[in-house]
Formats: C-alpha cells, structure tokens, sequence
C-alpha cells in the first residue's frame, strides 16, 4: 500500500527498511537516538531496532566519517547523520583522505560502505551555519558518491541504493523540502540507481539542469516557460558525483539551449563542470551561452538576505529567457 | 566580596611508570622476563625490524623506494605491540609500525612495495583485517575506534591497537577517538610512540601535560607510561592493556617513552634542529643493545647466534628486495580500478586515455 510520505518520513521508511533487511545497517550521529535527529529523520528506530544498533554519540564531528571507516572495515554498513551540512566540514579529511580511498590503496582488501547523510541548502530560516550548499567541494572527492533526493519518493530508492552501494556515499537531503509536500511511496525496498540523471519533464527548446531543492523553482519555471509556448527539458542530476553527462548532453543535442539551476556558489560550482563538458563535448550542439543560476560567491546570508541569494523562479526565467532569445 | 575556599578536592590521579631493565623496576608479572624462547622471539624482530630499515634507507638513498620513515631506536615499542596481540586482534598503525607489522605478517616486500610507490603494498597477503599505513597524523585513531565499536557491537573478544606518534596527541580528532573510546569502554589500547619529537617541535612544545598517558584521564580511562626501549616492559604493559580490553574492562592509554634516533623520514634532516650530542647520548639506551645484553648476560645468547642473525635478517631483506623489484609494474589504468567496485560510466573515457596514452589495459 503507498503511503503519502514527506521526504523526512521517506529517510526514515528506508532506513527501517535497510535495517530490516541487513543487520549489519546501524545508524549513528547526535540525538538520532530518544529524540530521533533534530528533523526526527531518525525517530522510532532506537526503540524499534534498539539501542545498539541507533547509536547517540556525543560532538564528535571529526570522529564521525572516521568511526564509520572503521565499522566498515568489520564488516558494518553505518549511516552517520550530520545535523547540518555546515557541520560535516570536519568530516572532509575522513572522507578525502579514508573513506573515498580506503578500497584503493589496498586494492580492495578493505572496503567502505558507509552513507553520510547531513540536511543541506538554505531556505527554512536556520540560524548562521545551517544552510550551506558545499555539493561541489564534495563532488571534487574521488572514490565517494554525491547523491541529492529532490522529491520523497526519491529519498526512498536512492538512500535504500546508497545503503547497499558497497562504496561510501554522501547524502544530501535538501531540508527545505522536508516537510513541504507528501507523495506516495511504497515501501516495497525497491531502491533507485544512483549515476543517473531523472528527467523530470520533457521539451524540445531549452535544458533546465538542477538538484535538490532548487527543483522546485526551476520546475515553477518551466511551467511559465510552457504557458508562452516553450517547453523545457528538466533534467534532475540526482547523482552530482558521478556525473551522467550522457542524459545532459543527448538533451542538449536536442535543444541547443541549457540553464544550471544551483544554489551553491557559482565559481567553481557543479555548474560549472557540467558546462565545461558542454562546451568540450556538446560545442557543436549549442546554439547559445549556457546561462547560470546560482548562489553568489558570498558566504550565504543569514535567512534575513536569503531570498536575495537563492535562485528565484524570476531569475531562472531571465536567465532562460536569454538563452532563448540569443541567434 | 566573599571569598570562595576549596571545599575539596575532587580528583587527584596518577601515572604509573613502568620498567622491567634499569630504573623503575619490573614491569612483568607474568614469566616473560624469563620465558627465553620468547625474549629471542622479540630480539630477532627488533633485529628484523632494524635490518628492514636500514635497507629501506638505503633503498631511498638509491632512488629505489620513494620517502621513508625509520624506526630506528623505537623498534622495542613496535615490536612489543606486535608481541602483545592476538592474531584475530586488528592492528590500526601510523606509519613507524613496521617492528609491529612485521611480526603479524605482513611481508618486507610488502612494505618496500608501499614506500617505493605501489599501492599493492598496502593489500597485505596476511593480515588480511589489519589497516594499512596511515600517513595523516592521528586520523587512524577515529578507525581504531570504529573497529572496537564493531567488535563491542559484535560482542567479539577481539581487541582494536592504535598506534600513534607524541604528535598526533594533540590532534583533535584523537581526543574525540579517546572520548568516545571512553564513554562505551570500547576493547581498544592506544599506544602512544613518545620518541620526542613531532619532525621538528620537541614534546615540551607540543603539550603542556606533563605526561601524554594522563590525556586518558580526561576521557576517562587509565593512561600509563613505560619505558618504550624496554621491549620485555612494552610487551608487559600493552598486553595486561589489551586483556583487560579483551575482558570487557575498557580502554587504556600506554605512552611508551622512547627517541627517534633517526631523521624523521629520509626527507628531514634532524640536524637542523638537534644537537648530535642530544642524538649520541640517546644511542646508549636504544633498545636493540639492550636486550642483547640482557641475553648475553643470562647466557642465552652469543656471538655465534649474534652473528648468524645478523646472516638470516640480511638474506630475509634481499630476498624481500629482490622480491619488490621483480614485481611486474603496475598498469598505469589499474588507477581506476580500485576507485569503486564499479568503474562508474563517467570514468570510462578518462580511463580509456591512459590505456591510449601507452597504459596497458589491465
């Protein structure tokens, strides 16, 4: 039977799920014990699964992303929640440095299947450090998965993939829609592949490539855009890290014209990668610039700004628009 | 104003120090100290362990391996770990473990494979469960606990060993280690190598505690010293350390004092910031003469063996060269081959260049 899910309430089915189905799934993090994780992602499972196996841990952000190498090494599939993605900078040198490389400098002798889930992006009025967008610092890891769920149903598959992925895989959970819409998901354990794009919408004459939260704005854009008469292709990137610059480049062959929705900062952004390969490998295909929407190189403001730094629908139809308009 | 008075104190603590050989008294409470075959055992690794550095060096000097760190003068305090484990127990090292490493298997050509460039170095035959070397100070310590997590989780009576520099100490994340390590009395033992210096910052710069064993007090567990060029005392301390773990009784911190009588790796050059005096006084305590006098004394050992020893260590490392530079190169694309359990499709142009570019296809 589907149920209507939020996105929080679709993290948590699929970790039941995996915890159900492998015993060797843990969870561990602050407070995703009694009170269930500050967004409640986690609530239900330590009496559920028990305390041994939803583990409370003190501030310990530098331990975290190292703790789960070394249950992984024995044997263990742990999930460490990050309260907030501000907080995961100190687990970059575990993941940099061990977790993304631990399968290949010992040629496959020890492995790490671990998935570091953490809330990102901006937009719930969050106080200062609590809406950073650092994918792209991420995605510039090798031997690691950048995974971003832009829709409840979504969260399910692709965190049940990232569980039994059997490489370390970042999970980005756009907060800001936690709770904003119910779908229907069905907890049959079904995941969703991960290195693929989701084509959300379909159109002839432009390419909107977003992730996450920004979805919900380019989506509102393209629907404008169709109410004039064009339709858009909406490419959901999903997996920031690897890229599947093969659903992006087929869609541009069509259309000629791509947008990059993101709200992370522009310069050296994910953006900028994926315009770099059009401009490698789609030349031939683009009839104009490919524009960009993001986040400004500034630190992101506090919520009181914020509006002014998040891609807008306003902005990705200005920005569309010039594509459109370029001969 | 009103005064405040000390109503009470409400921690005091002490850190034991312990010795077998010279001051500080007997170390062991078990037999070690007696059991010959055992003290032979430990004497022929740290005489391994010696031989298989000096060739390493030698080696770099060459150009035929890459940077190395030696541990020359600390061979007590690897090998004394490597003595104290079980084998199921699972070693997380920094990157002076050798004597340790040695002892639990892995192979010298092994080892010259990791520091001459390949990372089949690190796939040791055996011990198939240990970790690799790890050069980022400290951050072994965060895998050290996540092995004893799973083992309490597992209720395995296995053991995590972390071994650690002075340096790492004041890292961050190893107090983290430390603390959690603490708060579910995790079965693990850090050994702290204490050869006094951090490249070039002494340990009087690095820490104002007045002993490293003490920062387990802060995470509440028990921190001891022993003298770490006394192998019979480090094989004493850390296996008493690695049992109580194995029985439920928690962690333990042992700093176990020794010097690092050699540059820090072959890219240092110690002389810029010691004193040849400093280095010459510390060579009358190093560890390897130590036992062999205490041998020789006892009448277990003699020239004869001495030298016949020094015959089979050396053919043991020739043959461990001679090994490492027989091993076929590794092919240039088999960089994406470990990356993932899957080479991701986005990969496979990058990986076809370097099979182009002359990297024969594995």
């Amino acid at each position: 039977m589907p149920e209507q899910l939020t996105l929080v309430d679709a993290v948590r089915t699929a970790i039941a799920r995996a915890m159900e189905d492998d015993d060797n799934v843990i969870v561990l993090g602050e407070d995703v014990g009694a009170i269930g994780g500050v967004f409640r992602a986690t609530d239900g499972l330590s009496s559920r699964f028990g305390t041994d196996r939803v583990l409370d841990t003190p501030i310990s952000e530098s331990l975290f992303v190292g703790l789960a190498v070394g249950l992984a090494a024995e044997g263990f599939r742990p999930i460490v929640e990050y309260q907030f993605m501000g907080f995961l900078y100190p687990g970059l040198d575990q993941l940099a440095n061990h977790a993304g490389r631990m399968r290949n400098r010992t040629r496959g002798r020890l492995t790490c299947p671990i998935v570091v889930r953490a809330p990102y992006g901006g937009g719930v009025r969050a106080p200062e450090h609590h809406s950073e967008s650092f994918e792209a610092m991420l995605a510039h890891i090798p031997g690691i998965r950048v995974v971003i769920p832009s829709s409840p149903a979504k969260a399910y598959g692709l965190l049940l993939a990232a569980i039994r992925d059997p490489d370390p895989v970042v999970f980005l959970e756009p907060k800001r829609l936690y709770r904003s819409s119910r779908e229907d998901v069905v907890d049959d354990g079904a995941s969703l592949p991960l290195d693929r794009c989701d084509t959300l919408r379909t159109g002839d004459d432009l390419t909107l490539v977003t992730w996450g939260a920004s979805t919900l704005e380019t989506l509102a854009a393209a629907d404008r855009l169709a109410a004039d008469g064009i339709d858009a292709d909406v490419i959901d990137v999903v997996t920031i890290k690897p890229l599947d610059m093969t659903t992006i480049l087929a869609s541009v062959e069509r259309t000629g014209r791509c947008v990059i929705v993101h709200e992370a900062p522009r310069t050296g952004g994910v953006g900028a990668e994926i315009a770099a390969v059009l401009a490698d490998e789609g030349l031939t295909s683009l009839l104009a610039p490919v524009g960009r929407v993001t986040g400004y190189d500034t630190v992101i403001p506090m919520f009181g700004l914020e509006p002014h730094y998040q891609p807008t629908e306003q902005r990705v139809l200005d920005v569309a628009r010039r594509a459109l308009e370029f001969a | 104003m009103h005064d405040t008075v000390v109503r009470d104190h409400v921690l005091t603590f002490h850190v034991p120090t312990r010795g077998f050989d010279g001051p500080g008294g007997a170390a062991g409470t078990d037999s070690l100290a007696t059991d010959q075959g055992e003290l032979i055992g430990m004497y022929r690794a740290m005489v391994l362990t010696r031989t298989f550095d000096a060739k390493a060096v030698a080696l770099q000097r060459t150009g035929r391996i890459g940077t190395f760190a030696s541990s020359l003068g600390q061979e007590a305090v690897a090998v004394g770990i490597g003595a104290a484990m079980a084998a199921g127990d699972v070693l997380v090292p920094s990157f002076r473990e050798q004597g340790a490493m040695l002892l639990r298997g892995v192979e010298p050509a092994e080892l010259f494979l990791y520091w001459g460039g390949d990372e089949r170095g690190s796939d040791f035959a055996t011990p198939r469960h240990d970790f690799p070397i790890c050069v980022p100070i400290g951050t072994q310590a965060a895998h050290a606990t996540g092995v004893a997590l799973a083992m309490q989780l597992r209720a395995d009576r296995r053991v995590s060993v972390c071994a650690l520099g002075d340096g790492a100490t004041s890292r961050g994340d190893v107090y983290e280690s430390m603390n959690y390590a603490g708060v579910r009395r995790l079965p693990i033992v850090f050994v702290v190598n204490n050869n006094q210096w951090a490249i070039s910052v002494p340990r009087a710069r690095q820490s104002a505690a007045e002993t490293l064993a003490q920062k387990a007090i802060a995470a509440g567990f028990p921190g001891e010293q022993v003298d770490g060029n006394d192998v019979i005392a480090v094989r004493a301390v850390t296996s008493e350390a690695i049992e109580r773990a194995r029985d439920g009784g928690g962690p333990t911190l042992v700093e176990a004092i020794t010097y690092r009588l050699a540059d820090h790796t072959t890219a240092d050059d110690a002389s810029r910031y010691r004193s040849d005096e400093e280095v010459s006084a510390r060579w009358k305590d190093e560890p390897v003469a130590r036992l062999r006098d205490r041998l020789v004394d006892a009448g277990h050992w003699g020239k004869e063996q001495e030298q016949q020893l020094l015959e089979e260590c050396a053919a043991v490392i020739e043959a461990a060269v001679t090994a490492y530079e027989s091993r076929a190169p590794l092919a240039p694309a088999s960089m994406f081959d470990h990356l993932y359990a899957e080479l991701p499709a986005s990969y496979r142009a990058q990986r076809s260049e370097v099979v182009a570019r002359g990297g024969a296809d594995a």
